[in-house]
């Protein structure tokens, strides 16, 4: 498992001098992660978002690794035949035969539980041997935070107001790292760029297993949050600590609570540093905040059932 | 010299055949009426083991090219299928595709697009993606079919071309019916094809490209689309020359157009596809009545034959563009389109008269060539003038 002494010495294969913002979460998950890969070469695959429009501003690439970047929904799909074509080279006898590789796609949450959620589910139910990696910041930040289907209830984005009819989003949020666990794939885990060791761990087992695997990284985005650059790891941690993003682990169908949270914190503590749900704190707005704190703790104890350590 | 057989065969399963003799390392596709009989075929090549090809079953036409992008950003031999809907649906990819510059080798069975939805021939799909920047030849019989996915190889892995190729061939008409094949042995068609050597792939580890990067405002997404049109430019002589070096093997002829009955033709019927047959058994009889008509077939849709055609219909009477697509709001199809553009520069005016004809699979019957041509023989009597846009024969209630 990952020690930060050994850690230090890995390459980082996506050098600094991009563009994304100061406080980015994703750029923290995608150096972790990749972390976790250990020595072999990595294609890396990115759907159209943030992450790569400010890491290949041509003639510029921040990445030192093989990099594609294809369409918005399917980063999956467009790994997935990258995988394809290391097999099919190989058999072909153009790649020696032990030569071993890791494959991983990136995409934001926009990109995964909406417009590519049909390519992620199709790869993974082929069993390509990659690795999908959701940096979910619960919004379209690149076009300038639009709701998705990550976007907690409650959160305002720039698609679901805030007004005398309506509180930001309405709906609650998709539940994917479920879906994903639900494909009976190797390996789905749940992680957050507060914790280090347990995401480059988690990293590290995916690409250790053969076959799909699936990582849900919780990835702050100050603009996006309206908190400042400095507090993205901060937040991303309390959302751990009140159980918001629970960080866990699915091999072989089976659950686990990789870091455990004892006194779980009211979620209002999550919440409130915020700007993105100042109005949540507005008088008249309690009981839609109960209701937010009924739907974490329903989440957090089913999961919980389904974990074998509790 | 290559051992040749003949077959009989349907269209798809030469092209499955001939997708098999050119060893592509990765196929991605997705099933759609009357795409199907290929990837099936092509599935049965993989379970005997006859292909080491990768086969990955996407769930969508989408993800299709979306891993043929991938596997072919990767430095793969890539090979596909598909049809109307799913041609559709793989819009979005068909441009990065050919933007990226990837040689992937499509086919696809011409069929209708919905509203309505049917499932039989017409060219409205292919048409749709005419400006996608693929190379795109068109075949009028299974043979063809056959011989333009083996020169599509060539075409699109030519260092001064490097885009990817579309194989057409007529839904159901071509596609399905068996028709006589003649085929190459495996080992003249993989020397023809040769091997693949790829550019700036992403798994030659020692060397890590970037592909796909942002070319934003101020960038050079300008001038990659310039450099887009010369290698579609380049693709002229590319054609000629693979198809002049496949001719001498296949001992098959082949040009970006192909004319029966021009050299004294006083009159011409311009078209694509499988109705060129019907086209020339028609002109064959009115021949035979003393009537001087030609047929022109164009087998190149992209890079479209402007000067061949031009030369080819010069000093023409009278000619018919039959369009098996539409172009609503346009004066006509888009082979009408083109036609009377390639016609501008001539000195003589020569009279063209457009008609759209068989949408949905709609029958190509004879006498409907044999109306074409009574039109054409009226207009260059001077005893008609050309009509507008014609609907050859629409019942007048459907």
């Amino acid at each position: 498992m990952a020690n930060l002494k050994e850690l230090t010495h890995r390459e980082d294969r996506l050098a600094g001098g991009h563009r994304l913002c100061a406080g980015c979460g994703a750029s923290i998950a995608v150096r972790q992660v990749l972390l976790g890969a250990g020595e072999d070469p990595v294609v890396v695959g990115c759907a159209t978002g943030c992450l790569e429009v400010s890491t290949t501003i041509y003639p510029y690439s921040s990445w030192k690794t093989p990099f594609i970047h294809n369409a918005f929904e399917n980063s999956s799909a467009t790994i997935s035949g990258v995988e394809a074509a290391f097999k099919g080279l190989k058999r072909a006898g153009k790649i020696p035969a032990d030569k071993t590789m890791k494959f991983v796609a990136f995409g934001g949450d926009g990109g995964t539980y909406d417009i590519g959620l049909q390519a992620l589910s199709g790869a993974m139910e082929r069993g390509h041997d990659m690795v999908y990696v959701c940096y979910d910041n619960g919004a379209y930040m690149n076009t300038g935070i639009q709701r998705s289907s990550a976007t907690p209830k409650g959160a305002w984005a720039t698609t679901a107001e805030v007004g005398a009819a309506q509180q930001g989003k309405i709906q609650r949020r998709k539940d994917l790292t479920q879906i994903m666990a639900a494909h009976g794939i190797p390996y789905v885990a749940q992680a957050s760029i507060s914790h280090w060791k347990d995401l480059t761990t988690k990293a590290e087992k995916a690409f250790a297993v053969e076959g799909p695997a699936f990582l849900n990284v919780f990835a702050p985005c100050p603009r996006g949050w309206r908190i400042p650059s400095s507090q993205s790891v901060e937040i991303a941690k309390l959302a751990v600590q009140t159980g918001f993003w629970p960080l866990y682990e699915v091999e072989d169908g089976e659950f686990r609570h990789t870091v455990k949270v004892h006194n779980r914190k009211p979620i209002e503590e999550f919440l409130r540093p915020q700007g993105r749900f100042r109005h949540l704190f507005s008088p008249g707005n309690e009981e839609l905040l109960a209701e937010i704190q009924g739907d974490v703790d329903r989440a957090w104890d089913r999961l919980m059932a389904r974990c074998s350590q509790v | 010299m290559p051992t040749h057989t003949t077959l009989a065969a349907t269209g798809n399963s030469v092209v499955a055949e001939a997708m098999r003799q050119c060893k592509p390392n990765v196929m991605a596709a997705y099933p759609i009426t009357p795409q199907t009989t290929i990837v099936e075929e092509f599935a049965g090549f993989v379970a005997k083991g006859k292909t080491d090809c990768e086969y990955v079953t996407v769930e969508s036409e989408h993800s299709a090219m979306s891993a043929c992008i991938g596997a072919s950003a990767a430095g793969a031999r890539v090979m596909t299928a598909t049809s109307s809907q799913g041609l559709a649906l793989m819009w979005e990819e068909l441009h990065i595709a050919s933007g990226m510059r990837l040689p992937i080798i499509m086919a696809n069975a011409n069929r209708a697009l919905s509203a309505p939805i049917n499932i039989h021939c017409d060219h409205s799909d292919i048409m749709g993606a005419r400006d996608t920047g693929w190379v795109t030849l068109f075949a009028e019989t299974a043979q063809e079919a056959y011989d333009n996915t083996i020169m599509a190889t060539r075409i699109a892995e030519h260092p001064d071309v490097m885009l990817p190729v579309m194989s057409c061939l007529d839904g159901f008409i071509t596609t399905h019916s068996i028709d006589r094949v003649s085929v190459m042995d495996d080992e003249s068609v993989a020397g023809f094809v040769g091997e693949y050597e790829p550019r700036n792939a992403l798994l030659d580890t020692g060397t890590p490209v970037t592909h796909g990067a942002f070319a934003g405002l101020g960038g050079p997404y300008f001038e990659f689309k310039k450099q887009q049109r010369e290698a579609i430019e380049n693709a002229r002589a590319v054609v000629s020359a693979v198809g002049a070096e496949y001719s001498a093997l296949s001992g098959r002829p082949f040009g970006a157009i192909e004319t029966w009955g021009m050299d004294d033709a006083e009159v011409a019927l311009v078209v694509i596809g499988s109705t060129a047959g019907n086209a020339r058994a028609v002109a064959r009889h009115l021949r035979a009545d003393g009537m001087k008509v030609g047929v022109v077939k164009v087998r190149v849709w992209r890079p479209f034959p402007y000067a061949e055609l031009a030369a080819a219909l010069k000093g023409m009477k009278a000619v018919a563009v039959l369009d098996r697509a539409e172009s609503f709001g346009a004066e006509g199809g888009p082979l009408y389109l083109e036609v009377r553009s390639a016609l501008y520069d001539l000195e003589m005016r020569v009279p063209v008269v457009g008609y759209i004809y068989g949408l949905g699979g709609s029958d190509v019957k004879l006498e409907l060539m044999e109306r074409v041509f009574s039109d054409l023989a009226d207009i260059a009597a001077g005893t008609a003038a050309p009509a507008g846009l014609v609907y050859l024969g629409a019942r007048e209630e459907a």
